[in-house]
């Protein structure tokens, strides 16, 4: 087949185009006919189809996106060095310090092929943050599966799991928390979300672009293969359907061996100052960086396609350029500098090869062996996509919904009854230990793990000195969202914020991966506008900003969408690690008093006990108070750094109950707890209002402690203190640790064995 | 008192290992793969992590290092070396240590605090130990099952070569072993990761100090 050049572009416009093939829409086709005033080459047709593809234009997100802006770009810690629109947001954490964080999805390639999607989610984000200049310091993953028992998810979740253990470990980055959330909706589109937080000093800051005319492209780390072609035009961009095509060659397959070379390699490159720009390739390759990077800086480039390394030498121009072969980095490097980026290259073992520079046409010009195959206006690959206004409805049946609240379920109401629900709930897969996962990821390595899953946030010492250092927590309950989006996301919002800031830390930013159904149902997108704007309005109100993200719709098999998932990672800092708060219950607490912070509700809609008892799903979600949560992250933090508390939990999934047992079990000491006097003992124990946390106070620091709440009026309730060998509920039950962990740690190796 | 810590491409713990000789008082000193000279080390300590992504066998490639040649001959001379993890698949790789080890019997990766016997505290690194002291230290690794032939196993059980043993075997090791060393005693390979339980805020215990502390009186006594 010969080259498909510019000139012979020029000379034969009706040649027939794979459009369609490409994931292009007609009026898309058409519109890039019009942006070139004549047909595109192919090369060129598969530069636009994977750049305008919803995963890497977002069209359909973007005007909705765009209310990010109206929140204040200032955090609690100080201001924003690098906001949405980078690879990931950087936030100051003082000291010089600076932190970038990002989550983002890997969702479809990891359903069709679970262990290298999961795998290359992780070396995704990794890239991302090494791209900003900081060293990874630690990695979590928030996942979703269908329900435990459904065969696929025995296919689905061992692949996954071992994917992000695979890559992760073999990287040296520890994985502190996440989430492990099973329901119905996921099965077919399990959710697979990959968060990554990294360190720098202020002056290591990088951005993506590439400036100075002459200055030279380097395309460095593996080679160029034929993997991952149309990952995310093809792939994330669409729903599955039955029959079609295997998908299979779409997903990437990743090294973690040379992603390992390239974190160290890039970082040495960093420290040397040989760096102008830089870009890691990931969704839409070579595409993506030669436009993005061209576009940010003075907007001329020239490549030689033939200089790009390969694994596969027949690979097409088209397809080098729409590959996502993993483990690969674009940088801009000053003539002077390039023989010297070439030599710290070397010294790691990492392939670097000039592939273009820098020039003054304001064009990006792509040569294949002497003869011109692209010959664009960067920005209108990389930023002029198409920008669509989806249409969006309140669905038809949210009213009804809404209406059939979980509160008129029957309960249960003996101490037997009570003691059997606890149990039930205790073991069902939404809240059972999943150490069976987690014992699969490497949670020391780095040696700064302050805290990591099951506690309520991961926590990294940044500097071993001073003890200053961040914590991490992505939360969402689909359930909620599902039930009222709005409140769903402000609810997400505050369990993560909440969770950040039982650990003692100041929670400062948000970074948020939604996940959702096809846009082109308008359910899914009022569902989806719902949440941006509950989003929005709750960083508003605690006063922390969207530093970036990600969102992956279609994540929809035929008519059936996922639960509305806007996963939100609230990053907090520290002064001093050595101040964090567990949530164990240890034989030094022994005698500490138990307090319930805040205030239960008859909230019983979209709970655990709903789901796990009744199959129920209705009603509306908890009700959101901010302030409070914003009262409660001042105590718990307050307390934590004056000594007041030894231990705190936060209450959501399955209610104080659940709280008291994860802590119970996680310390190894038990406690005797009552129902407070205005509260009927299955509230005190399901119900899942927001806004509380239990927390151990020493009798020593009992009257400051309650003098504190008391304060700032805040309620505070004592329900009990830690002892014995056994969670007692006074007048009701009193159930053993070892029958709980029993109960709780069977779950999953018996399913998944 | 130089305690050096070798990085190979793909080492992960090498930053910890200096962190842990430094926590017991040593200077930690970086040694590069490539770089046969040992700059003056006193003790050398080959961390855990995936040296060559472990794509051909655990430690396989890195045996062939520069700075493994000089290690090997000063290791004959009496330089106390400690391989963990990887570091251990790289000694009996480079048969320092006899012996092999494959992946875990149930296949995974596996992350724990994982109880141990000191069973020979007459090493360069266990003489702070009480002989037959438990400890508690992390186990992380993908291929961590000791295997040697039975010969070669009653010799080491018959020398008291046999340095730690697990408390409830997690990998399906032989015997339960999960650290050797080698005739002399110099030479330590073990499985479970010391330099991750130095601290109390990071790790699970402090009890991974004592290898790092035993060195330091090793050899100030030679």
């Amino acid at each position: 087949m010969s080259t498909d050049t510019v000139t012979n572009a020029e000379s034969t416009p009706d040649v027939e185009q794979p459009w369609a093939e490409l994931g292009l829409k007609p009026d898309e086709y058409q519109r890039i006919r019009d942006i070139l005033d004549r047909r595109p080459t192919s090369c060129e047709l598969a530069m636009y189809s994977v750049m305008w593809s919803e995963h890497c234009s977002y069209k359909s997100s973007k005007v909705h996106l765009k209310r990010f802006g109206e929140i204040p770009q200032e955090t609690p810690a100080g201001k924003m060095l690098a906001g949405i629109g980078e690879n990931a947001g950087v936030i100051d954490i003082g000291e010089g310090y600076a932190v970038t964080f990002k989550v983002e999805s890997h969702n479809h390639p990891s359903y069709v092929e679970p262990y290298q999607g999961a795998a290359t989610g992780v070396g995704g984000i990794v890239r991302d943050i090494i791209a900003m200049g900081a060293r990874p310091v630690a990695v979590m993953d928030p996942l979703r599966f269908g329900p435990l028992d459904a065969p696929d998810t025995k296919r689905v979740l061992p692949g996954i799991v071992s994917g992000i253990g695979g890559y992760g470990n073999s990287l040296g980055l520890p994985n502190i928390g996440g989430e492990v959330v099973f329901d119905p909706t996921y099965i077919g589109n399990p959710l697979v979300n990959a968060l990554c937080v990294g360190v720098m000093r202020h002056e290591d800051l990088h951005l993506a672009n590439a400036t100075g005319v002459g200055n030279q492209m380097i395309l460095y780390g593996a080679k160029t293969g034929g993997d991952g072609i149309g990952g995310v035009s093809i792939l994330a961009s669409e729903t599955f359907a039955e029959g079609g095509p295997t998908k299979r060659p779409a997903v990437q397959v990743g090294d973690p061996f040379m992603e390992k070379l390239l974190i160290e390699c890039t970082l040495e490159l960093f420290a040397a100052k040989v760096v102008e720009g830089i870009q890691d390739l990931g969704g839409g390759g070579l595409s993506c960086a030669t436009s993005e990077l061209a576009s940010a800086g003075d907007g001329g480039m020239r490549v030689s396609l033939d200089k790009v390394p390969l694994r596969d030498a027949s690979l097409s121009p088209e397809e080098i350029l729409m590959s996502e072969s993993q483990e690969r980095m674009m940088a801009c490097v000053t003539p002077a500098n390039v023989e010297e980026f070439l030599k710290i290259c070397a010294k790691w073992d990492v392939q670097a090869d000039v592939i273009g520079e820098v020039t003054d046409t304001g064009r990006l010009e792509i040569d294949w062996h002497g003869e011109r195959v692209v010959d664009v206006l960067p920005e209108t690959v990389a930023h002029e996509g198409p920008v669509y206004n989806r249409p969006f409805a309140r669905p038809a049946w949210q009213d009804e919904l809404q209406a059939d609240g979980a509160e008129k379920l029957p309960r249960a109401t003996t101490s037997a009854e009570l003691r059997d629900t606890l149990l039930q709930l205790v073991g069902s897969p939404n809240l059972c230990d999943k150490s069976w996962i987690t014992d699969q990821y490497d949670r020391y390595v780095l040696g700064n793990s302050v805290l990591a899953q099951p506690e309520d946030s991961g926590m990294i010492r940044v500097d071993e000195t001073s003890g200053l250092g961040v914590a991490v927590s992505t939360d969402c309950n689909g359930r909620f969202a599902k039930l009222d989006p709005y409140t769903g996301a402000k609810l997400a919002l505050a369990e993560s914020f909440r969770n950040v800031a039982t650990t003692g830390a100041r929670p400062v930013a948000v970074s948020d991966c939604l996940n959702f159904g096809s846009p082109e149902d308008p359910d899914v997108m009022w569902q989806f506008t719902e949440a941006i704007r509950g989003l929005v309005d709750g960083c508003k109100e605690l006063g922390i900003p969207v530093t970036g993200g990600n969102v992956s719709f279609y994540n929809q098999t035929g008519e059936v969408a996922i639960l509305p998932t806007p996963v939100i990672g609230v990053l907090g800092v520290i002064d001093d690690v050595t101040r964090r708060t567990p949530i164990g219950f240890t034989g030094e607490m022994e005698g500490h008093q138990l307090y319930l912070l805040g205030e239960t509700a008859e909230e019983l809609s979209g709970s655990e006990w709903a789901h796990v008892v009744h199959g129920h799903l209705g009603g509306r979600p908890p009700a959101v108070d901010l302030a409070a949560e914003q009262q409660l992250a001042d105590i718990l933090i307050n307390a934590s750094r004056d000594g007041l508390i030894d231990a705190a939990h936060d209450v959501s999934d399955g209610g104080v109950a659940q709280t008291l047992v994860e802590s119970a079990l996680r310390g190894g000491v038990g406690a005797r707890v009552w129902a407070p006097d205005n509260l009927d003992p299955f509230l005190f124990l399901f119900a899942e209002s927001a806004g509380r946390a239990v927390v151990a106070v020493p009798r020593t620091e009992e009257v400051r402690f309650t003098d504190m709440c008391t304060a700032r009026r805040f309620p505070h309730t004592k329900i009990g203190v830690i002892t014995g060998d056994t969670l007692d509920v006074q007048d009701q039950f009193e159930i053993p640790l070892t029958e709980l962990r029993e109960v709780w740690t069977a779950t999953l190796p018996a399913a998944l064995a | 008192m130089k305690v050096g810590v070798v990085t190979f491409p793909g080492s992960l713990d090498d930053v910890d290992a200096r962190r842990a000789a430094a926590v017991a008082g040593a200077e930690a000193v970086a040694l590069w793969h490539g770089d046969a000279d040992l700059h003056g080390v006193d003790a050398v300590v080959l961390p855990g992590g995936f040296s060559y992504g472990d794509y051909l066998r655990a430690g396989a490639i890195s045996r062939f290092a520069p700075v493994m040649e000089t290690i090997i001959k000063k290791a004959g001379e009496g330089l106390p070396v400690l391989g963990i993890c990887n570091g251990f698949q790289v000694l009996c790789e480079s048969h320092l240590l006899p012996g092999a080890l494959i992946k875990n019997h149930h296949r995974k990766f596996i992350c724990k605090d994982q109880g141990l016997r000191i069973e020979n505290n007459r090493t360069a690194w266990t003489s702070d130990y009480d002989a037959n002291h438990e400890i508690t230290i992390v186990l992380k690794n993908q291929d961590g099952s000791f295997v040697a032939d039975e010969a070669t196993l009653d010799r080491l059980e018959g020398e008291g070569r046999v340095v730690a043993r697990y408390l409830g075997n997690p990998n399906g090791s032989y015997r339960d072993i999960a650290g050797i060393t080698n005739e002399r005693g110099n030479v330590v390979g073990l499985m479970p990761h010391p330099e991750h339980a130095v601290e109390t805020l990071t790790g699970p215990t402090t009890d991974g100090l004592g290898f790092f502390t035993s060195v330091l009186k090793a050899v100030v006594a030679s």
